[in-house]
């Protein structure tokens, strides 16, 4: 029976949530001066609504932009916002809201109404980079952020990298590392780590995949298991991932990472579409 | 004393004695505590929360007492005609009119100092050295004191002339105009008349600016207010207050008393 | 200047009600009258003819329409003046959260006493009114009387010339009365002058130099209580038993008012000795013999018919 109310009541908030939202200039209006407060508020909110994105159907996403909208339209100055924003509006589905174009521009609001903070231009390049795979745009953001007194020195020499080498996969640890230590927020955290755990795996199964090849000259086949690589004596002991599970080798002979491993249902979630 | 600061003190007296003044200051410093556990939901905003709650719950307070008792000030002496006994004695009735302005500001000034040392304390508690930031704090609780002063000068006004509810209203509704001014004044609209443009531009020099007062952003985000704004804010409140008191002083001093 | 306390000059007040205000009830008429310095003056009227309208004409509570006014020489709009009046508002109601004392030492600080002599006066006060034990209790739980009390102490204790009661009588019982009645005599003996206003004319007559009557926003009369009441017909009051059916004093019987088998005539002097022979021809036994004095309540009550028929015929004429 509660979960009957749950789900009824649920349907009534749905309800809300689409009322509430009417429009961010009205909202600002009617909250005379109580703007910040209210931005704090629907801040949180927003932040809870990404966390319980699990508990929709689809993980869908709809109302991020509106309530990042509204949040950034009460409170401008309201740095953490456009952050966390951005990354997760860039993000794809299921993980994001998959609107890269809508966090760039969301990013270019925080940029206007906040000039001194560079890190805008990091998440912005980062978008560029990861999301859009515009490294022209990527490398120019890079630059225009490096311009600030404040930043730090590695904007520029990403400027200068992504310019020249576009994707790379070094390039793409050093962001998320970046992130990951600059972030306070728990979510933008784990979403980092997520990322560079997978960027080691697919490394890790890259050089696997090279010793494989040199079995593969040695033996006539493909390994089967890492115990195979281990056995011919090319690696000195199992080869773990990131979160501790061993790898495998699919039926080509390929590594992949252990579908027991919770990497492995990352993977499929953290997928970029082509 | 002077016969002002004689009704001045009876004033704050008055106000001391309501236990409901306790309870709301009581309110607020709950208001601000809760701050603190809201500020543990999203670490980064902590401070930001502590201050835009605390903020909001002293100037929402300080707004209701000084509406409410603001409009009491005058209407309560003379329905109770309390008033009469004191008029025979030899003081005019602008001195009283000024005493009870000053004996409620007073009072605001005691009750917002004493939500604002809870204020501190919060943020103190969560980032343990303040730091030069924390001043725009103060300045913005300096700021929300000014406009309560206004706030109190229209309530006496109105309350000098019509019904509690009416003043209460008139009150309220000029705070909330009051908001918009700068709106106002540009308006962008291609269907209203310039004649009506012209006029709403006049109308707000003349309503009271209370957007003036509005630095909430600043204090939650740790900005610096400039001096030079301090003191234009304060002339004028100032400035806006007297002739305020002194539109209240010749209405009240033709009034016919029941 | 000197010998006049209060002097009130075609004093007209006007009200006005009704829709957008348009309509105007006059309820104080070409008020001319003065008060002399050290006397006791009586203001009488029914209810709402004026009385306490005249008296918050003369504290500024209200502004006259026409006419003006002095107190001491000075003219009513001059608040510094109050500094020598003093004045108990009808049915007077003060800060229920201060107690005795600390109003009492409140409305002192009006008039630059010093801490200490504040303090001895509000004592004094306290005593004089018989409120000296109920000093610290807060005026919220002050019955009536007391509040009665409290006013007039808050009306005398800057040491006034003139001062001014609204009904001071009202809502006391018969000992606060007479308390009361003692602290005006009181305050006469001390050389002040005291107007006062009351519809209970035994007060007046008891108090009172002189008295002025007013009825339906019109001065109608001012002189001492016996000589306002004019020259009226002094007469005798015979009080009789009767119980038998003469026809000789059958005439005489009509004109008394008759209780049981007691019978009240009332008769001019002269008439009186061929009256009395008539009722005991008749067989009448005597009682009583008293003369009747016309009071101050005929005088009134008769102002007040004039006045309620005058109105009527106005109603029904000047349509």
């Amino acid at each position: 029976m509660q979960q009957g109310i749950d789900a009824q009541i649920g349907g009534l908030h749905q309800e809300q949530d689409e009322l509430v939202l009417r429009s961010a200039p009205m909202l600002r209006m009617m909250s005379l001066e109580y703007a910040p407060l209210l931005a704090d508020l629907y801040w949180t909110r927003t932040v809870q609504y990404y966390g319980s994105k699990n508990t929709r159907p689809e993980h869908q996403l709809d109302l991020l932009w509106p309530l990042l909208d509204i949040t950034t339209t009460l409170d401008p100055n309201l740095i953490p916002a456009y952050s966390f924003g951005s990354t997760f509006l860039a993000e794809p589905a299921p993980r994001g809201a998959g609107m890269p174009e809508q966090a760039i521009k969301f990013l270019n609001r925080g940029i206007r109404a906040n000039p001194d903070y560079w890190r805008f231009y990091e998440d912005m390049g980062f978008i560029y980079y990861f999301d859009m795979r515009n490294y022209e745009k990527a490398s120019n953001a890079f630059l225009e952020g490096s311009k600030n007194p404040a930043a730090l020195p590695w904007m520029k020499v990403l400027a200068a990298r992504v310019s020249e080498k576009g994707e790379s996969r070094e390039t793409s640890v050093f962001l998320w590392n970046e992130i990951y230590n600059s972030s306070t927020d728990a979510q933008l955290k784990q979403n980092a780590l997520t990322h560079l755990r997978l960027l080691r795996a697919q490394e890790d199964c890259e050089r696997l995949d090279v010793l494989a090849e040199e079995f593969g000259k040695r033996r006539g086949r493909r390994p089967t298991s890492v115990l195979d690589l281990v056995n011919a004596g090319l690696i000195p002991g199992e080869a773990v991932d990131p979160l501790g599970f061993v790898y495998v080798f699919d039926a080509d002979g390929f590594a992949q990472i252990n579908p027991t491993s919770p990497l492995a249902k990352d993977q499929t979630l953290y997928q970029r579409p082509m | 004393m002077t016969r002002v600061g004689v009704v001045a003190w009876n004033t704050f007296r008055e106000a001391v004695r309501d236990r409901v003044l306790y309870n709301l200051v009581f309110f607020a410093l709950l208001m601000i505590a809760a701050a603190i556990l809201v500020g543990q939901i999203s670490i980064e905003i902590e401070q930001t929360v502590i201050v835009t709650l605390g903020l909001s719950a002293i100037s929402v307070i300080g707004l209701l007492m000084a509406v409410f008792i603001g409009v009491g000030l005058v209407s309560k002496e003379m329905d109770k005609r309390t008033l009469y006994a004191l008029l025979s004695k030899p003081v005019r009735r602008w001195e009283f009119l000024l005493g009870k302005f000053g004996g409620l500001l007073l009072t605001l000034t005691v009750n917002t100092a004493a939500m604002a040392a809870g204020l501190f304390a919060a943020l103190w508690y969560v980032k343990h050295p303040l730091d030069r930031g924390d001043s725009a704090v103060l300045v913005a609780v300096y700021f929300i004191l000014l406009k309560l002063a206004l706030v109190v000068a229209l309530a006496l006004l109105f309350s000098c002339y019509t019904s509690p509810l009416l003043a209460i209203l008139f009150t309220a509704g000029l705070y909330v105009a009051g908001l918009f001014v700068n709106e106002m004044r540009d308006l962008q609209s291609a269907t209203m008349a310039p004649g009506m443009k012209a006029f709403l531009r006049w109308l707000s020099y003349l309503l009271p600016n209370f957007r003036n007062f509005d630095v909430m952003a600043s204090a939650a985000h740790g900005r610096a207010i400039p001096g030079m704004l301090l003191a234009q804010n304060t002339a004028y409140a100032a400035l806006y207050c007297a002739i305020v008191l002194a539109a209240a002083a010749t209405i009240f001093s033709r009034r016919n008393l029941k | 200047m000197a010998g006049t306390a209060i002097e009130i000059e075609n004093l007209t007040k006007d009200y006005p009600f009704g829709f957008l205000h348009l309509k105007k009830k006059r309820s104080l008429e070409g008020l001319t009258m003065t008060v002399e310095d050290g006397e006791v003056f009586g203001f009488l009227g029914p209810n709402g003819a004026g009385k306490s309208t005249t008296i918050k004409l003369l504290m500024s509570l209200i502004f006259p329409t026409a006419g003006t006014a002095r107190i001491l020489g000075k003219p009513i709009s001059d608040i510094g003046m109050h500094r020598d009046i003093g004045y108990l508002p009808e049915q007077p109601y003060f800060y229920d959260y201060l107690t005795a004392a600390e109003l009492l030492d409140y409305f002192a600080r009006f008039f630059d006493l010093k801490a200490t002599e504040r303090r001895e006066r509000v004592g004094r006060m306290l005593k004089k009114v018989g409120l000296e034990t109920a000093g610290k209790i807060q005026l919220r739980k002050y019955s009536k009387g007391m509040l009665q009390r409290v006013g007039l102490a808050q009306a005398i204790l800057h040491d006034p010339k003139v001062v001014i009661l609204d009904e001071p009588m009202s809502g006391l019982d018969p000992l606060g009365r007479r308390e009361v009645r003692d602290i005006i005599l009181e305050l006469k003996r001390e050389g002040r002058t005291i107007l006062f206003s009351t519809h209970i004319l035994s007060d007046a007559e008891m108090l009172c130099d002189r008295v002025g009557v007013i009825v339906g926003g019109k001065l109608r009369g001012v002189g001492a209580p016996d000589e306002i009441v004019g020259v009226k017909a002094h007469g005798m009051e015979i009080l009789f038993e009767y119980a038998g059916e003469g026809a000789q004093a059958s005439g005489l019987l009509s004109q008394a008012t008759r209780t049981g088998n007691r019978y009240r005539l009332q008769v001019e002097e002269e008439k009186l000795y061929a009256t009395l022979e008539q009722l005991r021809g008749a067989g009448a036994r005597i009682l009583s013999v008293t003369q009747v004095k016309a009071s101050l309540e005929e005088y009134f009550m008769h102002l007040v018919e004039a006045d309620r028929a005058q109105a009527a015929a106005v109603e029904v004429h000047g349509k």
